[in-house]
């Protein structure tokens, strides 16, 4: 499956607490029920999912609470489709999500020796974050850009044809 | 990386080099929107079988007859109908979609207009990967464009025809590529596959019927109405009509998106010529993944001098499938074993957990190639490893499933030698590096 929904290991607080949004971001929340029949808001949970995650930092509960009062769903059916989708991140991320593709063709072109590289720049692991928040490597699958493999993305945005130098500056970059 | 035609006239490809190829004025001013102005002066039977003559196959990778999928949604239905862009793109090694998205948008409006047209839809859906955020927001301004222009909304260009577009975000999942799990997921659910029947074609989104098709499926049609279903087919061969687009990628000088005529002759002179070549002139070809992953590896003998021809029938003749047209080429660096522990890893990712033989069966092939890898080979787990494949295969509740079999069972077939550097008794095998 796409996500592991739960860390087993740590008792995760379940709080009644719900997320309050600007009008601006609850207004572009509405304009998503519009693409959809009015008895199928369901349907808007994905993209509302991904308003929460930008809002949020990541899909949290007081989140996925005000999800379920907003679509007048049950709170395990917001909780059951966020976590079938590896995109949501279940825990904080650092403020550059660096995803590197790890499927075949950036693999035999090199991508574990980047991976390698950029997280003993930042003394981290895939998977983890940096301290200051900063910076988050994760190894993902296939991102469909395998003409132009090696390839990342940080966020949404694609960065193709990697070298190590090219890594290098495109870290020492971003602030 | 390289986007051109090879063997034929650009047709996919038209706009792919064209400035602002992307705006509604220059599709206009290069053809845009003709196709449709005839189609709605044809009747749906018209249409319809135009695209049957085109011998059109699905381009995602199932190869189904696509005027056939058409004629399967029932004209007398109470229900609304749909029309739903499968622009998921996830297969392992194809990216071509990504092109025609950024760079075409208008063409795949154009073609679902005119399949809308043909059906009797009002609401078409195009599904994006999560990850092309981008492509989102470039068709949300064509679909913008076309409606300024009275080509998407009510009243289409002055008829009475109604038809509405909304484009919709997946969020990381391969298996919702897989038409049914689209289904599920653009109705807010976890992307699990439904039983088929009933077909999508019957009861699709919402339990209505629905057509789901691949975006360089819905971009052929425009070309098919222009030139008429007979000529498009005449460009490739009987039984695989018209051109195709191949991504290629992996161990070649040039890898990029190539339009090629189906029928295509031959596969060796594609890579060693046409793509340039391997990428480093002293390594020799090892093998060749043609159909995106899922689709089994072909030996390099299996290839050259062998006179394999690029399309439906010529590849399953060499011992493979057209898939998604996605081309991995895999120089002798390449330890087979690796690669297929890398893919398999890719399947136990993108399982989606609703059936058994797939969740454990890719779960334990992880397990199995992860104390390979290690250097806990043994002999018989060359043989272990098929049993399991043959136990996945035809029995996961959706083609995931055999996907992830073929690519695994291609590899331990076709590459007995490396396999049995790491397959020596007591584990002696030969780990090197992680993947």
């Amino acid at each position: 499956m796409a996500t592991v929904a739960t860390d087993y290991t740590n008792k995760v607080k379940v709080t009644d607490e719900v997320a309050e949004f600007p009008e601006s971001v609850v207004e572009e929340m509405r304009s998503h029920l519009t693409k959809y029949p009015k008895d199928r808001s369901r349907s808007a949970l994905i993209p509302l999912l991904f308003v929460i995650q930008r809002e949020r930092g990541y899909i949290d509960n007081p989140g996925v609470n005000f999800l379920a009062q907003f679509l007048n769903l049950e709170v395990t059916d917001i909780w059951e489709t966020a976590t079938f989708y590896s995109m949501f991140n279940m825990h904080p991320v650092g403020k550059y999500h660096i995803q590197m593709c790890k499927t075949l063709s950036c693999k035999i072109l090199g991508e574990p020796e980047l991976t390698d590289h950029i997280c003993s720049k930042l003394g981290i692991k895939p998977g983890e974050t940096t301290k200051d928040g900063k910076f988050t490597v994760t190894r993902v699958e296939c991102l469909g850009s395998c003409g132009t493999a090696p390839m990342m993305q940080i966020g949404f945005e694609y960065h193709e044809n990697l070298t190590k130098e090219k890594l290098d500056d495109l870290i020492d970059s971003l602030e | 990386m390289e986007i051109k035609a090879i063997g034929c006239e650009p047709l996919q490809l038209k706009r792919m080099h064209i400035e602002n190829g992307h705006t509604l004025d220059v599709y206009r001013q290069t053809g845009g929107y003709e196709s449709l102005k005839k189609a709605m002066n044809m009747t749906s039977d018209q249409i319809i079988d135009e695209v049957k003559a085109s011998a059109l196959r699905g381009r995602g990778g199932a190869g189904f007859p696509t005027g056939m999928k058409w004629s399967f949604v029932p004209r007398d239905s109470p229900k609304p109908k749909y029309i739903v862009c499968n622009a998921d793109e996830s297969e392992p090694g194809t990216f071509k979609d990504r092109y025609l998205l950024e760079r075409d948008p208008h063409a795949l409006i154009e073609g679902m207009l005119i399949g809308a047209f043909a059906l009797g839809v009002e609401t078409c859906y195009i599904y994006y990967r999560g990850e092309y955020k981008y492509l989102i927001e470039i068709m949300d301004r064509a679909i913008e464009e076309a409606r300024q222009a009275n080509l998407v909304g009510k009243n289409i260009l002055g008829s009475d025809f109604n038809c509405e577009f909304y484009t919709h975000t997946g969020a990381g999942a391969y298996i919702c590529g897989e038409e049914t799990a689209l289904l599920s997921s653009l109705e807010g659910f976890r992307g699990h596959p439904r039983m088929k029947p009933p077909f999508p074609a019957v009861e699709g989104l919402y339990a209505c019927p629905t057509v789901v098709n691949n975006v360089e499926t819905l971009t052929s049609v425009p070309q098919i109405i222009e030139m008429g279903g007979k000529e498009w087919q005449e460009l490739g061969t009987e039984k695989s009509g018209g051109t195709k687009l191949w991504s290629v990628s992996g161990h070649v000088k040039k890898p990029g998106v190539y339009e090629l005529p189906m029928g295509y002759h031959d596969m060796e002179k594609f890579i060693l010529e046409d793509c340039g070549g391997m990428l480093r002139d002293d390594k020799k070809l090892k093998a060749c993944i043609p159909g995106g992953s899922s689709v089994y590896a072909m030996r390099a003998d299996q290839i050259i001098g062998k006179n394999v021809t690029l399309d439906y029938e010529g590849l399953v003749e060499a011992g493979s499938m057209v898939g998604s047209g996605g081309f991995i080429v895999i120089d002798e660096t390449v330890d087979m074993v690796d690669s297929t522990k890398n893919l398999t890893e890719f399947y136990k990712h993108e399982s989606c957990g609703w059936c058994t033989p797939c969740r454990e069966g890719t779960d334990w092939l992880v397990k199995i190639f992860d104390r390979i890898w290690a250097g806990g080979g043994r002999p018989e787990d060359a043989q272990l490893i098929l049993d399991l494949c043959d136990n996945i295969e035809g029995k996961s509740f959706c083609p995931l499933g055999d996907a992830a079999a073929w690519a695994i069972q291609g590899a331990v077939k076709r590459f007995p030698e490396d396999f049995k550097k790491h397959l020596l008794q007591n584990g002696n095998g030969a780990g090197t590096s992680g993947s």
